[in-house]
């Protein structure tokens, strides 16, 4: 593993000066409206549960044991996976944004979505219902083809450009994704059979393993989210433009490295368990550019709390607006999402684009 | 011989396009069970007969050499005695194990590929990247026999791949035992005293079935309580149900036709999260049948409906 201990003084001050640091109020406001979300998220479903119940539950009062049931094995779990795969999809997207200095860069840009689906396909269509360790392999084998289509992605870019500019890996990424896109087509189209749990999977659903999921994915979570947290005053930097955070002593090239593997990690651990849901990457972080500001110091942290949020209320969506059946979560992502977004841009007149 | 062409790669349209899609997948990939067949007066040849799918397909003399693209009608003609003139099926026909399986596919479909076993008669159960079109230009027959709604759709379809192929009158008996077995299995099921609730599974992510469809209506028929129903309206009639909806349901009979497809069982059912609450799965009333049989609109739904009316009998006697 990678150290991910960067000295953070290692960037001048006077570099971060203009750029506005975050601010209480709004590092609040995101806490308010996560945990407004969680609220949410634990009180609507196809099954009424009021509020008293699940007070009572929570503290552990006695309750109807079916609602219990319902409350700790389904909705709990859910709810805090919501939590992992929206903070993460988001903090996630902004770092590569800031990285590849990209306005258009999601978790998925190089590759990771196309590996996990292809992985996944491969699990779905050949392994069915197979587990190694007591862990599902369709999980094990989506984290799996992510990293290696990021990995892949990141060798041929080096080969060819040396990582000089971040173009190369960006493209590297583009031609990876379109190659395992295409195999995974492939072996869709031959194994008819598992078309309907293949799409289920590509469209996103929080509907998992309950607790073991939440435990499989959260030391990935944990590790991806606090090694870019720590890099919020370098991403500050590298917008400088590359020749002259180099001038100034920054390893550019450790700190994209880094940062791309944090990244990586975190999308890959959640994309295992939820798909690969669409939209949260790029939304949430131009959302808090636009409305907040554009320095990473609050994008980052923004973004990990509102991507949660957005998505616990996306997912609260999804099981609730045709109950008791469900759509997929990619669906709702981006149905609610860009609507908001293009409302946001309109209000702003996208003055901080 | 490579018959698959790799789908289009537009992705994004095709992922909005599922769920028309899926309906119809699962629907077509299907089965039928052997029965003896008798010998079969000569039909007359031309026959015109009208598929559901509208259009007007004569026959002009009697099939010897049929191709077909659908794993139900494979099942149909084979259970009422043609499966000696049936030259090739595709790749999801894999019932019965006599039949001639090849790499055609009903769902990618290769005009030359269909074209190479010169057929004088092609079935398929849908019309997908110009398949009727392309066989037409060969001036070869074409009968389109989409996926059965309802017995009825199933006995019509039977019949008419029996006009097809000159076996009228085996099309006949087939369907008319199968229409006495149906009406034994729905009188030995007492109208039931209590409700039975029964949820369909046809994945590991909870899709199921509502009463609108072909298999629904079975469960309607022995005067089960379909859970999926309380989907219908809002989603399509394949929903997708939320597993906390199924947990609070709590099914009487839980009903696994992902047994191929995902290996699912009693103890991979009871282990996953809070479903040890649901009374099916404590009394083990949980059903694991062949997903291709409970997939498929043809003979074989007889087996299903055997399996199924089984169970109602025995939660009938619990009751009592």
């Amino acid at each position: 593993m990678l150290s991910i201990k960067v000295d953070a003084a290692a960037v001048p001050p006077a570099v971060l000066a203009g750029m506005p640091r975050l601010r209480w109020g709004w590092a609040g406001a995101g806490l308010l409206a996560l945990a407004a979300s969680c609220g949410v998220g634990v009180l609507v479903g196809p099954v009424h549960i009021g509020v008293g119940t699940v007070v009572q539950t929570l503290v552990g009062g006695a309750v109807d044991p079916g609602q219990a049931n319902i409350l700790w094995s389904l909705r709990f779990p859910r709810v805090v996976l919501g939590v992992l795969v929206g903070g993460t999809l988001a903090i996630a997207g902004a770092a590569y944004q800031g990285v590849f200095r990209n306005p258009l860069a999601d978790p998925y840009l190089l590759g990771a979505a196309a590996g996990a689906n292809l992985g996944a396909t491969l699990a779905i269509a050949l392994a069915p219902g197979t587990s190694v360790l007591g862990v599902n392999v369709v999980p094990l084998a989506a984290f799996v083809g992510a990293g290696a289509a990021v990995s892949g992605a990141y060798a041929l870019g080096r080969s060819v450009t040396g990582l000089r500019s971040a173009t190369g890996l960006i493209l590297a990424g583009v031609a990876i994704a379109a190659f395992f896109n295409s195999i995974q087509s492939y072996v869709q189209q031959t194994q008819t059979s598992s078309i309907r749990q293949v799409y289920s999977w590509i469209l996103g659903r929080l509907v998992t393993a309950g607790w073991d999921d939440v435990l499989l994915i959260l030391p990935y979570v944990l590790l991806s989210v606090v090694a870019i947290y720590l890099h919020r005053r370098l991403l500050d930097a590298l917008t400088l433009g590359e020749d002259e955070v180099t001038s100034l002593g920054i390893p550019v090239r450790r700190v994209r490295l880094i940062v791309v593997v944090a990244a990586t990690l975190g999308t890959a651990a959640v994309v295992a368990v939820g798909g690969t849901i669409a939209f949260v990457g790029i939304i949430v972080p131009h959302t808090i550019r636009l409305l907040v500001g554009r320095s990473y110091r609050v994008v980052i942290p923004l973004s990990v709390l509102f991507g949660a949020a957005f998505l616990v209320l996306a997912d609260a969506a999804a099981r609730t607006v045709v109950a008791p059946a469900e759509l997929p979560i990619g669906v709702i992502t981006a149905f609610l999402g860009a609507p908001f977004f293009i409302a946001v841009m309109r209000s702003t007149r996208a003055a901080a684009l | 011989m490579r018959t698959h062409q790799p789908g289009a790669s537009a992705k994004l349209a095709v992922r909005f396009g599922v769920v028309a899609f899926l309906s119809v997948f699962f629907a077509a990939s299907c089965g039928g069970a052997p029965t003896s067949a008798t010998s079969t007066p000569a039909s007359r040849f031309p026959v015109s007969i009208t598929a559901p799918g509208g259009a007007t397909v004569t026959i002009p003399r009697r099939p010897q050499r049929v191709v077909s693209l659908s794993p139900s009608a494979t099942e149909m003609l084979f259970a009422m005695g043609a499966g000696p003139q049936v030259v090739a099926v595709d790749d999801q026909s894999n019932y019965p194990a006599t039949a001639p399986k090849t790499q055609l596919s009903g769902f990618t479909p290769n005009i030359e590929a269909i074209a190479a076993f010169t057929p004088d008669l092609v079935v398929a159960a849908e019309d997908t990247a110009g398949l009727v079109h392309g066989v037409q230009a060969l001036n070869v027959p074409i009968l389109i026999e989409p996926a059965a709604k309802n017995l009825d759709d199933t006995y019509v379809q039977i019949k008419q791949l029996g006009a097809a192929t000159g076996h009228a009158a085996d099309a006949d008996s087939l369907v008319a035992s199968m229409r006495s077995q149906v009406g034994s299995f729905v009188a030995s099921v007492a109208k039931p005293a209590r409700q039975l609730r029964v949820y369909h599974e046809l994945d590991n992510t909870y899709y199921s079935v509502t009463s609108a469809t072909f298999i629904g209506q079975v469960y309607k028929l022995l005067g089960l309580t379909n859970i999926a129903d309380a989907a219908a309206g809002a989603a399509p009639d394949y929903p997708q149900l939320s597993p906390e909806y199924i947990v609070a349901s709590n099914p009487d009979l839980i009903v696994l036709a992902d047994t191929k497809c995902c290996q699912q069982d009693l103890s991979s059912v009871a282990a996953r999260p809070g479903w040890r609450a649901i009374v099916a799965v404590k009394s083990g009333q949980v059903v694991p049948v062949d997903d291709d049989v409970a997939s498929r609109w043809g003979p074989r739904i007889i087996e299903f409906m055997r399996a199924v009316a089984l169970h109602v009998q025995q939660l009938e006697k619990q009751a009592a």
